[in-house]
């Protein structure tokens, strides 16, 4: 019952990528072209208000609401893989207009069509699982 | 007022209402013990699938992550939401030059929700178009390459660009201008091409 909150969190989040129009494939195109400030204005606020927020929360010494430390971990500075997976994952990106949050948003949608770019998302996930030794990282 | 309160928040949103409500909602995960990232349920789903007897990356207890698949299953209902009680009046308006351009490589821009809402385009994100060269290229290998490539940066849109960023991460940087070079060669270079097959 305590996971209970993860699922209206995430119909919150569901709304929020709906109205927002994050996932809009056609907002996707237009963002990737640079002919509006829309997805840039949702990112960049985001990315400010969370900044300040997460600085805020750390120098308060915030804690989760059981008294545990906050998941920030650092990440790691692993420069093939973050240019090689996150370039493959842009490609994906623009084509099918929906980052894997939308993903599950358009299911809601009844955009059935969807539950096949999630299974391919899967299978990518599988190959790169079977593959990632022989990859640089 | 009930109702009035429905059709102020069914108009679409600005952009700072949204960013906003992400951050937001952000700070309430960090709260509430866990991390805004999605791309991760990609491989809890292999691991429950039991990818992980032959796959060193999905050998864990899948169980940690049932938080993770919840909050997806909600993002769904919230995708039902959103497009039902919550209905914007007319359908996701973008600039007219980004419609000339996709109405120059076949796609229509729904001007009415009769239409089409305005989040994918009807006559690519179908069954019928699977079952060619394009719709196989878009859905099939296009889900293939955000499921390896998110799993490869470890980390997608919401991980590295939002939390990341947030929390000031230099490698986070990195993978969203990886997200970048991928996303305009995509846009500019193939998929003008892609779309006119």
């Amino acid at each position: 019952m305590k996971l209970i909150k993860f699922l209206l969190f995430g119909i919150l989040f569901g709304v929020i990528m709906t109205k927002s129009e994050a996932v809009s494939w056609f907002r996707i195109q237009e963002m990737f072209r640079f002919e509006s400030f829309h997805m840039y204005g949702i990112i960049g606020t985001a990315v400010v208000l969370g900044a300040l927020g997460i600085f805020l929360m750390k120098r308060m010494g915030l804690t989760t609401y059981e008294g545990k430390p906050l998941k920030l971990q650092a990440k790691e500075m692993q420069v093939k893989r973050l240019l090689f997976g996150g370039t493959i994952f842009g490609l994906g990106w623009a084509m099918t207009g929906a980052c894997p949050g939308p993903l599950y948003t358009l299911v809601g949608h009844g955009v059935w069509a969807i539950l096949v770019v999630i299974a391919s998302a899967l299978l990518g996930t599988l190959v790169y699982g079977a593959l990632k030794s022989k990859l640089p990282h | 007022m009930i109702l009035s309160i429905i059709d102020f928040i069914s108009q679409p949103w600005h952009w700072a209402v949204s960013g906003a409500a992400i951050a937001g909602l952000m700070f309430i995960m960090l709260y509430a013990g866990e991390k805004f990232g999605v791309s991760t349920s990609f491989e809890t789903v292999c691991s429950m699938a039991g990818a992980g007897k032959n796959i060193e990356l999905f050998n864990y207890d899948w169980r940690s992550q049932t938080w993770l698949l919840l909050f997806l299953t909600g993002a769904a209902i919230g995708g039902f939401i959103g497009t039902t009680a919550l209905q914007s009046p007319e359908p996701v308006q973008i600039s007219q030059s980004t419609v000339e351009y996709l109405a120059s490589v076949g796609v229509a821009t729904p001007q009415t929700n009769a239409e089409g809402l305005g989040y994918v385009p009807r006559e690519i994100f179908n069954f019928e178009t699977l079952f060619s060269v394009k719709g196989i290229i878009i859905m099939v290998l296009g889900g293939f390459l955000i499921g390896f490539g998110t799993r490869w940066a470890k980390g997608c849109t919401s991980g590295h660009a939002i939390s990341g960023l947030s929390n000031l991460q230099l490698p986070s940087l990195v993978a969203v201008i990886g997200f970048f070079i991928g996303g305009l060669v995509m846009t500019h270079l193939l998929l003008p091409m892609i779309l006119k097959l």
